[in-house]
């Protein structure tokens, strides 16, 4: 089912256009429409932004109507698509509805949406979880000085990346990219007035403008390579039907690839992430778990023939973007160790968890992927929205300091939060567990764990991944003790928070619950074989425009280990901090700040590796240090300088000598030999020298143009002999 | 009515700022308000016209001149009056006919030291009858003067109302250009007596732009093309202006006065920008070939070296000066590829730099006014003093490190892309090496305005202006003025079908005779 000529017959007419054979008609009301669903946040932001002071909630009843009613939209397009997926027997296409948007060399360029299964589950989870983030944030902002502004551009912040899930080509894509990430630069810069905030807003800026520049380009090399379009659906099928040249889609896949290692905090250019928690805790939930950094991920998975093609994912032992994701969530993961910020910790699990996305993604489990996407956006929001609960308490978001036994005075946030870790740690029968299996399991690793019919033979992955698991169960474990059990250690009197910030969590913690569920492994005897692989079976795209990917058998030897591992790895976390940093301190009636450091106090090894992790493995030194400060020291002033003095300087010297040889040419010839040897030299001629060379000096522009015309005219005369020879 | 327009409707749009301003120097210069009234009506009727005519314009045509006039003028050297309007010109005039009413809106209350509404009101009215000639001349010797009248009326401008440089500034800004015209002159001049008619092989002797374009540099051979479009290329080149001819610019645009700085780097910029894809590349296509990697050189050289240039700015406005010259850098990009993507690119990109650096220019205006000082260091915090200015600021700033979804990604990616596969004959390696440059060059870009942003708008207000009552938001005079270009960055933005869909049948037109 190659590209037909009617399909691309009718892209070209400028008519909307319905993509395949299955929704030429209508594709129900939910899908038609879903454009709907962007703009209703879009319009609220107009709205806020114009009429919000004056509303009786500031605007932010506007916000929550708005991603209310996306959120109804969406779940109606989840229905239909339930159906519309149902109905097709071999295979579902794509509804596709676009309109003409430009034109460029007689072609037309269209704007339009798309709607298969992975774009209708992203407006699920955007739409939900921006909705909680709304209801919580009339809480947690609640009189902020700019309480208007926040929900003004939180709502744009759910419009663009909905707009960008959406989209149906590449350009639409880069302008939704974009969109997302400006609207992160302004919330995590909410509070501009110290500048520590607004310097991470820039940041995060910044460092996703050096990955657009992959973007940019790769976005080029796509629209040539492909033929001269944009559009998904047509690039994707070209490239599976193998008419786009490799070396192209390598270049391509590498370009793409910085962009969504800015985008989505993979190393090397993860460092703004930890930077963004700079912004209101709501932001951060919503960036690190539905927005901003998955758009990184969904564009892999939209693109993927480009990526299965360019990075030769099938049948392959390694490739680059695989590497990416395994070094992200592993070194990302141990970063988190050393953070005594809770939100911080946070943030570098969620760049390590966004490294098993990009693994998965590398190794072939696209529906792993995009499952464990789903899943950590339920698990992670609810863990930021905790520890912003918990901050709202303390009024600090040390853990050292500040924290310590809130599980008595915070109850619900304790166990929501619990709940959340656990999930993320990976353990059953939580929804991480199942996510973090599907992927370990498409590493193909080995195969002594029965990985079989996997993309290919990524042991390597499986280790990291493997291992990652532990660090990420060890660093939660440390979190919870820290925040929650020991002593309390901060100023004032913490209690919980109200219904507003609760509801929130409570429910993102029954999706932390059941979100697994989704997709029990086919086979897997406890569960009705009818509701097995739900997930993939409605989200992963059978289609022209999706390659043919194996998929991994699941592994009962493989769950276990991994739970195992898991396991040993808060096990250990635990008997350190709940056994030995709880007895010491009780031991020497100290809270555990004033307690030495274990092993790390003891010099040596590690205290080396404790020193580089604290430094975050010195990136932000090169970045910021060495790059930027050279850039924008240095280079930027011996640029102006060569400006000033060296072309300057050729532009005035030549003006200066203009003027000397006019001068000369006037005092000699004219005045001299024209006026007093040819003319006869009278009092008045002289008169006039006089005053015609004071006008000179004292720059009458006409002088100087004159005399610059004269110069003219004898480079035309130059010019003229040239031509004529 | 489709008559009257055809007949007169292009002449008028030229000449009734012209004739705005005889009105007005025959007003006294004490009759303040009316002059005022009497500029703005000028402008505005010129406008309407304007309007008229795109209201008018057959879009399905784009491609071809419309509301040809064709007009005895000079004989001697048979030089002839012709006007036409196509879809390359027509959103040039509509921005030189927006921008020209708002600059006059925004000097209502503030005409800058030392005064004198008159004289001030009248140069603008002429600057526009020369912008708006030379976007709609047909004759290489009416392009020239019109291309020319705009000269002294900016010249003035900044030598009386400029800054304390400003004879250095207005002599270099003029001995610049008058540099490049001479060239440029010639370089028409050549063509004149160079350019033969295909079939009969007879020396066409004319200055007919519709002509020339049609015979594409016919009888003229590829080396002696190379030399006449060397001209252009000066004379067109400073006026965009290009690395490394553009000392002038960051001179003229410090020291000028608010409005002038508008005007100049809204329309003044384009009409160098303008020649190169009305005159240069289809009339001399050969010569337009062996020039374009170099065309193509200069242009990224200038996107890193002006971004680099605004990094080591300490004054506001000069550095919205230095960044005109990273944005010119894609618009010369652009066409440089000799493609119709990139060349559509780069009529966007003049449009899309005309409004968003023009309205940077306001807001620098309006920032001196209130805190009398540019220098960035000694500002800060102005989203606290005028929450609105900050906004606005940060808005253009974005819209000016072309953030898709406003106008000036219109001009820069395309133009970035089409560098990706030049026109044939051009080498690909070297394109693609500029298109990785160009995409530097927008991270750059994304450093020294955020950067100005956040020293200039964020943070808190510095002691000596935390008290000062100079510092208001933004007045209902400068809303006026800007509401408009704000208007125009979002909905070009949006919907860029609205400029690329005019242009574009033209450029295809354009290549085509060309190739």
């Amino acid at each position: 089912m190659g590209l037909t000529a009617t399909t691309i017959a009718a892209l070209a007419a400028d008519e909307p256009v319905a993509y395949g054979a299955s929704s030429v008609e209508s594709a129900g009301f939910f899908l038609d429409y879903a454009w709907l669903i962007p703009l209703l946040p879009a319009l609220s932001f107009a709205g806020i932004l114009l009429f919000g002071k004056r509303m009786r909630r500031q605007g932010s009843e506007l916000g929550i109507a708005a991603v209310a009613g996306s959120f109804v939209l969406a779940v109606g397009a989840v229905i239909t698509w339930i159906g519309h997926r149902d109905d097709a027997h071999e295979g579902v296409q794509a509804v596709h509805r676009s309109v003409g948007w430009l034109r460029s060399g007689g072609v037309e360029y269209d704007a339009g949406i798309l709607l298969d299964g992975l774009s209708v589950m992203m407006l699920f989870v955007v739409t939900a979880v921006s909705l909680l983030v709304h209801v919580y944030s009339t809480d947690y902002v609640a009189g902020d000085a700019r309480y208007t502004h926040f929900f003004a551009f939180l709502s744009l912040f759910t419009a663009a990346m909905l707009f960008f899930v959406l989209s149906d080509n590449l350009l639409q894509m880069i302008v939704g990219w974009e969109l997302v990430g400006v609207c992160s630069f302004v919330l995590i810069g909410h509070w501009w007035e110290h500048k520590e905030n607004s310097d991470a807003a820039l940041k995060a800026f910044f460092t996703n403008r050096v990955g657009d520049i992959g973007l940019l380009v790769g976005v080029s090399i796509l629209f040539f390579a492909a033929g001269g379009t944009f559009d998904t659906l047509t690039l994707s099928e070209r490239i599976n039907a193998g008419e786009v040249s490799h070396t192209a889609l390598v270049a391509a896949s590498l370009c793409l690839l910085a962009a969504v290692m800015s985008k989505s905090g993979q190393f090397i250019l993860h460092t703004w992430l930890p930077d963004a928690m700079a912004g209101p805790t709501p932001v951060s939930a919503l960036i690190h778990a539905a927005t901003m950094v998955v758009a990184g991920i969904y564009m892999v998975a939209r693109l993927y023939p480009v990526f299965w093609e360019g990075m030769s994912i099938g049948g392959s032992s390694i490739n680059v973007l695989a590497l990416v994701g395994a070094v992200t969530l592993l070194f990302g993961g141990m970063l988190a160790f050393t953070q005594n910020d809770i939100k911080k910790v946070l943030a570098y699990s969620t760049v390590s968890q966004l490294g098993y996305m990009v693994m998965a993604l590398g190794v072939g489990a696209w529906t792993a992927a995009m499952f464990h996407l789903f899943t950590h956006a339920f698990f992670k929001a609810c863990l930021f929205l905790g520890s912003g609960s918990v901050s709202h308490a303390v009024h600090s978001f040390d853990m050292k300091t500040d924290m310590g036994g809130l599980r008595k005075v915070m109850p619900h946030t304790y166990r929501t939060f619990l709940v959340a870790t656990i999930a993320l740690m990976g353990l059953p029968p939580l929804a991480g567990f199942w996510s973090k299996d599907e992927i370990l399991a498409g590493t193909g690793g080995w195969g002594l764990f029965g990985g079989t019919d996997a993309n290919g033979n990524y042991t390597l992955m499986l280790v990291m991944g493997m291992v990652g698991a532990a660090v990420t169960a060890a660093y939660m474990t440390r979190v919870v003790y820290l925040t929650f059990f020991g002593t309390y250690r901060g100023h004032g009197h913490p209690h919980e928070s109200g219904p507003r910030i609760l509801g929130p969590l409570y429910v993102l913690a029954f999706f932390a619950v059941v979100a697994g569920l989704f997709n029990m492994p086919k086979g897997f005897q406890l569960w009705p074989a009818a509701w097995q692989e739900r997930f993939g079976h409605y989200v992963e795209p059978v289609a022209a425009y999706f390659p043919a990917i194996g998929h991994a058998k699941p592994s009962w030897s493989l769950a276990i280990v991994s739970t195992l591992v898991a396991l040993t790895g808060a096990g250990l976390a635990w008997r350190y901090y709940f056994k030995g940093v709880q007895s010491r301190s009780e031991a020497a009636a100290e809270p555990l700040t004033e307690i030495p450091d274990g092993p790390v106090s003891r010099g040596g090894l590690p205290k080396a590796v404790h020193t580089t992790l604290v430094n975050k493995y010195y990136f932000d030194h090169l970045y910021t240090d060495v790059i930027v400060k050279a850039v924008k020291g240095p280079l930027a002033k011996a640029t102006y300088w060569s400006n000033q003095r060296i072309i300057d300087g050729v532009v005035n010297e030549a003006g200066r000598q203009s003027v000397a040889a006019g001068r000369a040419v006037y005092d000699h010839i004219d005045q001299t030999l024209i006026d007093r040897v040819i003319v006869d030299g009278s009092g008045r001629a002289s008169d006039a020298s006089g005053e015609g060379l004071r006008q000179m000096q004292t720059g009458k522009v006409q002088q100087y143009a004159a005399i610059l015309f004269a110069a003219a005219t004898v480079l035309a005369g130059v010019f003229i002999l040239v031509l004529s020879l | 009515m489709t008559d009257f327009l055809n007949d007169w409707g292009l002449t008028l749009v030229t000449f009734v700022p012209l004739i705005g301003a005889l009105v007005m120097m025959a007003v006294p210069a004490a009759e303040e308000k009316m002059l005022k009234q009497l500029a703005l009506l000028s402008s505005l009727v010129a406008m309407v016209i304007g309007g008229l005519l795109m209201l008018d314009f057959d879009y399905g045509n784009a491609g071809a001149l419309q509301y040809v006039v064709d007009a005895r003028w000079i004989e001697v050297i048979n030089s002839r009056y012709i006007l036409g309007l196509d879809g390359i010109s027509l959103p040039l005039m509509a921005l030189t006919l927006v921008v020209v009413p708002l600059c006059v809106v925004y000097s209502w209350d503030h005409i800058p030291e030392p005064g004198n509404p008159k004289a001030f009101f009248i140069l603008i009215l002429i600057l526009e009858t020369g912008m708006v000639g030379t976007f709609v001349a047909q004759d290489l010797i009416l392009f020239f003067v019109f291309f020319e009248v705009v000269l002294l009326p900016m010249f003035f401008m900044i030598a009386v109302w400029g800054g304390e440089n400003r004879r250095y500034a207005s002599i270099k800004f003029f001995l610049f250009t008058l540099f490049g015209s001479a060239l440029m002159l010639l370089s028409f001049l050549a063509l004149f007596f160079l350019s033969t008619d295909p079939a009969t092989g007879e020396s066409l002797r004319t200055f007919d732009m519709r002509a020339l374009t049609d015979v594409a540099g016919a009888g003229i051979l590829g080396a002696t093309q190379v030399w006449i479009f060397a001209g252009m290329f000066i004379g067109f080149g400073v006026k965009v202006p290009m690395f490394p001819f553009h000392t002038w610019l960051p001179d003229a645009h410090t020291e000028a006065p608010t409005v002038g700085s508008v005007i100049l780097a809204a329309v003044l910029l384009k009409l160098g920008t303008y020649g190169f894809v009305r005159i240069a590349v289809p009339m001399l296509p050969e010569g337009a070939e062996a020039w374009a990697p170099w065309i193509g050189l200069l242009a990224v050289i200038g996107i890193i070296y002006g971004a680099l240039g605004c990094l080591a700015q300490t004054d506001m406005k000069r550095l919205i000066a230095f960044s005109s010259v990273a944005h010119m850098g894609f618009v010369m990009l652009g066409i440089a590829t000799l493609t119709d993507f990139g060349i559509n690119a780069a009529i966007f990109g003049m449009v899309a730099h005309g409004i968003i650096t023009g309205m940077l220019f306001f807001l620098a205006g309006s920032v001196k006014e209130r805190y009398h000082t540019l220098e960035i260091r000694r500002l800060g915090g102005m989203l606290v003093q005028a929450p609105r200015m900050g906004w606005i600021l940060g808005f253009c700033s974005m819209a000016s490190l072309g953030l898709p979804g406003l106008a000036g990604f219109w001009g820069e990616f395309p133009a970035i892309l089409s560098a990706y596969s030049p026109a044939e004959g051009l080498p690909v390696e070297t394109f693609r090496t500029y298109m990785v440059v160009a995409a530097v060059g927008t991270v750059l870009a994304a450093g020294y305005l955020l950067w100005l942003l956040q020293r200039t708008a964020m943070g808190a207000p510095r002691d000596e202006f935390a008290d000062s009552d100079d510092i208001v938001d933004v007045t209902r005079l400068e809303w006026i003025a800007w509401a408009p270009l704000l208007v125009g960055i979002i909905l070009f933005g949006v919907a860029p079908g609205l400029i690329f869909d005019v242009t574009d049948p033209a450029v295809v037109g354009l290549l085509a005779s060309g190739g």
